[in-house]
């Protein structure tokens, strides 16, 4: 009688090598590229080519005031695409997000109006019950995802329009123009503030020194147990990588308003939330749901609690948005959170690297996504071209950015390495 | 071989709609003995195992474990009696690498909710050395990158980790070359010498006959014979597995 023999006999030669001298770790990354897995390859393509189309045809798009500009309009994309990055991870989509950030901005700009018969809510106050409002929005599309087990994209997209009627009513009802100024200065400093110089630096130092600490503690709790640590060519370049773009944009930043305050919070948000996803038994969860839902359940995993908590999450994060985009424009009206808001977010994080299909993606590619879109808006905007115009270029962005995702997810599984 | 009974369940069932998947099943495993548990496609097995891992709770009958009356209503109660199971499709996240993957669910812990991965990695390194896996070199791979051995290996060290009482593996060498079938049948073996309790889900009688304590066989749902492996012949179990009609014999013609 025979043994089975109807698998693979000889184990393939693994294609991983060791990956601990710096040559081989260059190697194993370009064998990862070569297999489909880009990491962060085409939007440092992208933006280059952004760079020379913009910089060639309009040289006002290198001013350090159009750079402080562009962080600027970043901030509120990046923050929501944050949350949108986490709904990605596990395979989801919440179509929701720009009227949530609606409904976030104008509860606090509606809470804070001041005057005789009016809330005259603290600052701190209408941000945390704005917050607190977009949490519950969150579990609300959440439970209604896992009890039902209706798809994200339905309950979404019902999410978007009721959303974006709550707006139109909230904004109405307390203006005939519906449109409401913000008055306190504290909410209006969120977008529209700056660091003086040295205090720019400050923040220079302590995200790079914070880098750096946790990048080599790491490193030598690995080396101390005897375990297999990158290479320590790898971790320098990457502290100095950091430390180049970091010192330019505060630098470059400097020269005009300085860095402005709410890129301080977006980085904080960006640390925070990399921590849950990277760090935590919570982000595990995460992603493991996405990548498996099944292995997941079977190790005792909550898969629904996770669910719900990811739409709380992406909620949460649009309504942070929603209060930065509304300190910005200094204003709420009946058109808060709509336009491409959602679009912009959702293309970020896919521009940025995190798959459509689950399982696969950053915190830091809401950064990066973002980046390329505001870099695209912004630059449409100096060259003064028509809405319709502008349209169909984010549409074919967006579109760039899906296709890099579907055809390397492809070549990543037919190399095994999905 | 007359150590007490780690699981014994009595008279359990389970139906999927139309379907009754198991009926009235008894089904008995000591500690430090291998179960064989054997029957054609369909005829309850993978049940009989998500039913003891409280993935599908079973519609009726007892369990006890230890000599003690259970519920198991997921797979964390199961882990928490010391139950740990291979499962057929493995049910891997392709996306986490090997260290991720063996601790799913129960991650270490540091100061604010770290996940420990320094002594994660060296526990699992520790576990796949001992059971003398040398084909993973690395641990920090997805495990999408592996090949069946590989992860295959991978699901069985994770079941092993957990100092388990219970380790069921269902068709673990299904996909397996012959040294890593001989390699997993070894291994089979000295987890019963450890003194566990190991069911083993197999289509190839000629493993079960090398490494099996005692075989049960299912047919349609119902328990239909229970043999031991000293007392019996393949060519007894054959019959009991199909019936009597010889058309499919498994374990002779596994294509
Ligand atoms: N989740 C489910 N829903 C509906 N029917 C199911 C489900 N799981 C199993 N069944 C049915 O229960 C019966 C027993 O299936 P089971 O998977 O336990 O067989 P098995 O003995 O493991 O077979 P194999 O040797 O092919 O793995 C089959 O008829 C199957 O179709
Ligand atoms: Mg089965």
């Amino acid at each position: 009688m025979s043994k089975v023999t109807t698998a693979k006999m000889s184990e393939e030669p693994t294609r991983m090598g060791q990956e601990d001298s710096f040559g081989g770790y260059m190697q194993g990354w370009l064998r990862r590229v070569r297999a489909g897995d880009l990491g962060s390859l085409p939007i440092i393509f992208g933006l280059i080519v952004i760079a020379i189309i913009f910089g060639i045809r309009e040289p006002i798009f290198f001013v350090p005031r159009n750079f402080v500009n562009l962080l600027l309009q970043m901030a509120g994309i990046t923050t929501i695409a944050i949350g949108i990055v986490f709904v990605l991870l596990i395979a989801e989509i919440d179509l929701s997000v720009g009227f949530v950030s609606g409904v976030g901005g104008v509860a606090m700009v509606l809470l804070l109006r001041e005057g005789e018969g009016n809330p005259n809510w603290p600052w701190w106050a209408a941000i945390l019950a704005a917050l607190l409002l977009t949490l519950l929005i969150g579990l609300l599309h959440g439970l209604i995802i896992t009890r039902f087990g209706v798809p994200s994209f339905v309950v979404t997209l019902a999410g978007l329009l009721a959303w974006s009627g709550v707006v139109l009513i909230m904004t109405t009802k307390f203006s005939t123009a519906g449109t409401i100024v913000i008055q306190n200065e504290i909410v209006l400093g969120i977008a529209n503030s700056f660091l003086p110089t040295q205090w720019g630096w400050a923040m220079f130092a302590i995200a790079v020194g914070g880098y750096a600490f946790s990048t080599f503690s790491q490193r030598q709790s690995m080396v101390r147990q005897n375990l297999v640590a990158r290479p320590l060519l790898v971790d320098l370049l990457s502290v100095g990588g950091l430390a180049l773009v970091a010192g330019f944009a505060v630098w470059y930043a400097n020269q005009d308003r300085g860095v402005p305050v709410v890129a301080v919070i977006v980085i904080v948000l960006l640390v925070s939330w990399s921590f849950v996803a990277n760090r935590t038994r919570f982000g595990r969860y995460v992603y493991a749901v996405g990548g498996n839902p099944e292995a997941a359940r079977r190790a005792g995993i909550n898969v629904a609690r996770i669910r719900i908590m990811v739409f709380m999450i992406s909620s949460f994060m649009a309504g942070v948005g929603g209060i930065v985009l509304a300190s910005r424009l200094r204003s709420v009206d009946t058109n808060t959170g709509g336009g491409n808001l959602l679009l912009n977010a959702i293309a970020a994080a896919v521009i940025g690297g995190t798959s459509l299909f689950g399982g696969s993606g950053k915190v830091s590619s809401a950064l990066l996504g973002a980046l390329v879109i505001a870099s695209v808006e912004n630059g449409m905007g100096l060259l003064g071209l028509a809405s319709g115009t502008k349209f169909v270029v984010n549409g074919l962005v967006l579109l760039a950015a899906v296709l890099v995702d579907a055809v390397s997810r492809r070549s990543r599984e037919s190399s095994g390495i999905a | 071989m007359t150590g007490t009974a780690t699981l014994e369940l009595k008279g359990v069932s389970k139906r999927f709609g139309a379907v009754q998947a198991l009926s009235n099943v008894d089904f008995v495993v000591r500690a430090g003995e291998v179960m064989a548990l054997v029957g054609d496609n369909g005829a309850g097995k993978s049940t009989l195992i998500k039913g003891i891992a409280g993935i599908y709770p079973f519609d009726g009958g007892e369990v006890s474990f230890e000599g003690k009356r259970v519920t198991i209503h997921g797979p964390r109660d199961a882990a928490n009696l010391g139950i740990e199971i291979v499962y057929q499709d493995l049910a891997l996240a392709d996306n986490l690498d090997v260290v991720a993957n063996m601790f799913l669910g129960r991650e270490r812990t540091l100061s604010f909710g770290r996940i420990d991965e320094v002594s994660m990695e060296q526990a699992c390194l520790e576990t796949l050395n001992s059971l003398s896996v040398t084909t993973i070199r690395s641990v920090r791979l997805p495990v999408a990158s592996m090949s069946g051995g590989q992860r295959q290996a991978i699901a069985v060290a994770k079941a092993v980790m957990w100092n388990s009482k219970l380790v069921i593996l269902d068709e673990p060498t299904a996909a397996l070359g012959v040294a890593q079938t001989r390699q997993v049948l070894d291994l089979v073996r000295r987890l019963a010498g450890r003194g566990l309790a190991v069911v083993l889900i197999s289509h190839n009688l000629h493993d079960i006959f090398e490494v099996a304590d005692r075989i049960t066989v299912l047919r349609l749902g119902r328990k239909v014979a229970e043999f031991k492996r000293s007392e019996t012949t393949q060519q007894e179990v054959v019959h009991a597995i199909t019936a009597g009609s010889l058309e499919s014999v498994p374990g002779m013609v596994e294509a």
